[in-house]
């Protein structure tokens, strides 16, 4: 949560390019706007969407969240950073939270994060090569009664032992939650996501690893562009 | 004491408990309907004052009183509902919300008929994703059925509920960096005055409240004040849900009216059952993490909202416990729960930032193997010269910061100073060299 600086001399984005926020996400973004007082307050449910339709929170994607909603692009950056959800670089298709906070740890996470670690091959706040899965720890999750927990994407994982670790990031279903799913804070349905059902904004493939320079050029942000 | 009978979990057990027409069945929006439709909100206020139902949220303040701080002649409110339960070791929320959102939504509409709000949001945390898609879903369910918008059960009371997610910070869990939050901001505690009862959420009167705390709300107006002030101890009163975590054999969260002790809770058959795998208590952070830590021999501290004060503890907190079992090295659980408030802070006020950091450096000093004995008593005055106690910070977090770190470090002392006098000689100069090698290869200190 600390502060970030900002290198605002090397272009980062290829600005004729247009821009990466469609107009259903900016639609469904000014739709949050008759429940506040202020169009700041949907920063956050905005930046929700965005991230939902886009995988992550581009630089070029905050100065368009902007424009929506009329405060200048620091502001954006300057929530952006404070909380921990979002991110500004690329993430995986999946992403593994493994809590580290005392009940779970007293319960065994630590095995549990160093046999993630060792299945997925990447570090803490890594993502693996093929984009698939990215592995961050956080403090706790609110499930200590089924320590040590396990969430990955919208799926929370009860009481995980080390050995089942494996088969669990194998599993095709291990994102897939059983209560009936609110769209509310999803990219928006029509057109603009290739996948709906996928819950991460369905990106095909990840196209670069490089992390400054991925803005305008993942497969999803060029079929939205299409659509 | 004849047998309790749950009021805020008895919809857990219930297959479909999140539907509407469930939760009618039972008798459920009575009591708002009632209240709505035959209550003036000065009564409610005055209502919920009588019964003594202070927040369950860790504060414990009086719920009436702090309604009765809005200024009389305002025209918009604002009601935010603290779902943002992120304190270790607490969960009860949760449970609420994934097994009858529709209770809390019965709360909000008499808090907010009491309090004459015209918008609530409920603040919730986003790693709350199952939790959040049944309450969206509850929350449409009773939109279509006219429980919430424009003239709720036909007067002229109109309120709009929305619920906002959060983004992964602890510190939004304080009333006015919720507020924050709530307004697309960093998450900053505001200082105080004014408060959020004057000057809230977008600069009008806000009421926070608990998820819980507004739970309890439709059963007072459904059972009474009199049976309300019936259950508890002298000056905690209602029904509180109890969680207990950690190696018990039960862990989970169990209702109890308030005032049970936390043997009672770790050992009792209606609650964690005594422990597995033969496992002893070493101690017991009883009420979410901020609270601070009881011995084995301290196990009869009364969990309500005076008792606890006598042990050296912050307060009730949530009455979310963690169990710490005598195998655990205590020296890792200092490092665990130093690191979470470093992570935690929010970075606005100096001593905050830099005590908790220092207090996390420190922490995992010991727990390394590389303590001295001089750490400890740098433990103990870091942390009381970081909170708000000595008026040094903006919110309570470098209080409940402080609280689990002076008391592990004093009730456990014998115990950390065992591990440091049993370390290899040198260790301690050997771990610094290498940590701060930088440093040592100066010319002064080099030779040195």
């Amino acid at each position: 949560m600390g502060w970030k600086t900002l290198d605002r001399i090397t272009p980062k984005h290829d600005t004729e390019a247009g821009p990466i926020l469609n107009e259903a996400v900016r639609d469904k973004i000014r739709s949050f706007f008759p429940r506040y007082e202020t169009k700041r307050a949907v920063l956050l449910p905005a930046l929700h969407i965005v991230q939902d339709a886009l995988g992550h929170v581009s630089y070029q994607a905050m100065a368009e969240i902007a424009e929506v909603l009329e405060i200048p692009p620091s502001a954006v950056l300057d929530t952006l950073t404070f909380y921990t959800h979002f991110w500004d670089h690329d993430k995986g298709k999946k992403v593994a939270v493994v809590c580290r906070s005392l009940s779970c740890q007293l319960m065994g996470a630590d095995a549990v994060l160093d046999e993630c670690k060792k299945e997925l091959g990447i570090d803490e706040h890594g993502t693996t090569e093929d984009g698939s899965f990215s592995l961050v720890t956080e403090e706790c999750l609110a499930a200590c009664d089924y320590a040590p927990c396990v969430l990955i994407n919208e799926k929370m994982h009860k009481c995980v032992k080390p050995e089942q670790v494996a088969k669990l990031l194998k599993d095709a279903k291990n994102a897939e939650i059983e209560p009936e799913r609110s769209d509310l804070f999803d990219a928006p349905a029509a057109g603009a996501a290739p996948a709906p059902s996928e819950k991460n904004n369905g990106d095909e493939a990840v196209a670069s690893n490089d992390d400054d320079d991925v803005l305008g050029k993942t497969s999803d942000v060029d079929e939205m562009r299409d659509s | 004491m004849a047998k309790f009978e749950p009021v805020l979990s008895k919809n857990f057990d219930k297959p479909n408990a999140h539907k509407l027409s469930v939760y009618k069945s039972g008798g459920g929006y009575a009591a708002a309907e009632k209240v709505i439709k035959e209550m003036a909100p000065d009564d409610v206020v005055e209502r919920v004052k009588e019964s003594g139902l202070r927040g369950r949220g860790g504060a414990g303040f009086p719920c009436g009183v702090k309604w009765t701080f809005l200024p009389a002649d305002r025209e918009t409110t604002y009601l935010c509902v603290n779902a943002d339960e992120s304190e270790p070791g607490t969960f009860c929320n949760r449970f609420l919300m994934e097994n009858d959102p529709h209770q809390l939504l019965e709360g909000i509409l008499i808090a907010g008929h009491a309090t004459r709000t015209t918008v609530a949001y409920i603040y919730m945390r986003v790693e709350f994703h199952e939790q959040f898609h049944i309450l969206q879903k509850a929350l449409d369910e009773a939109y279509d059925a006219g429980l919430f918008g424009k003239n709720i059960f036909g007067t002229d009371f109109s309120m709009e509920c929305y619920i906002h997610r959060g983004a992964g910070a602890y510190v939004c869990g304080e009333e006015t960096g919720l507020i924050e939050s709530l307004e697309g901001k960093r998450g900053w505690p505001r200082i105080k005055p004014p408060f959020p009862a004057i000057e809230g959420a977008f600069s009008k009167p806000t009421v926070v409240n608990n998820v819980e705390t507004l739970c309890c709300l439709p059963h007072i107006f459904e059972r009474g004040v009199d049976w309300f002030q019936s259950l508890g101890t002298e000056n905690s009163k209602g029904p509180k849900l109890y969680t207990i975590s950690g190696p018990v054999k039960r862990p989970g969260c169990y209702e109890a009216p308030l005032g049970i002790t936390c043997r009672e809770l770790i050992f009792g058959d209606d609650f964690g059952q005594g422990m597995r795998d033969g496992l002893g208590v070493k101690g017991c952070i009883p009420g979410g993490l901020s609270v601070g830590v009881l011995t084995e021999e301290e196990l009869d501290c009364v969990l309500d909202f005076d008792d606890v004060r006598n042990y050296g503890l912050l307060g009730l907190g949530t009455a979310g416990a963690i169990v710490i079992p005598d195998n655990a090295d205590i020296r890792q659980v200092l490092m665990n729960v130093a690191r979470f408030y470093s992570h935690e802070s929010c970075g606005q006020c100096t001593q905050c930032r830099e005590g908790t950091n220092w207090a996390y450096k420190v922490a995992s000093r010991i727990a390394r193997g590389a303590g001295r004995i001089s750490d400890l008593d740098l433990m103990v005055d870091i942390t009381t010269n970081m909170g708000m106690m000595p008026g040094l910070s903006i919110c309570g977090l470098p209080d409940g910061a402080a609280f689990p770190m002076r008391t592990i470090v004093q009730k456990f002392r014998a115990e950390f100073e065992d591990h440091i006098r049993r370390q290899p000689p040198g260790v301690v100069e050997e771990t610094l060299r290498k940590t701060n090698a930088a440093i040592y290869e100066l010319p002064i200190l080099g030779r040195a």
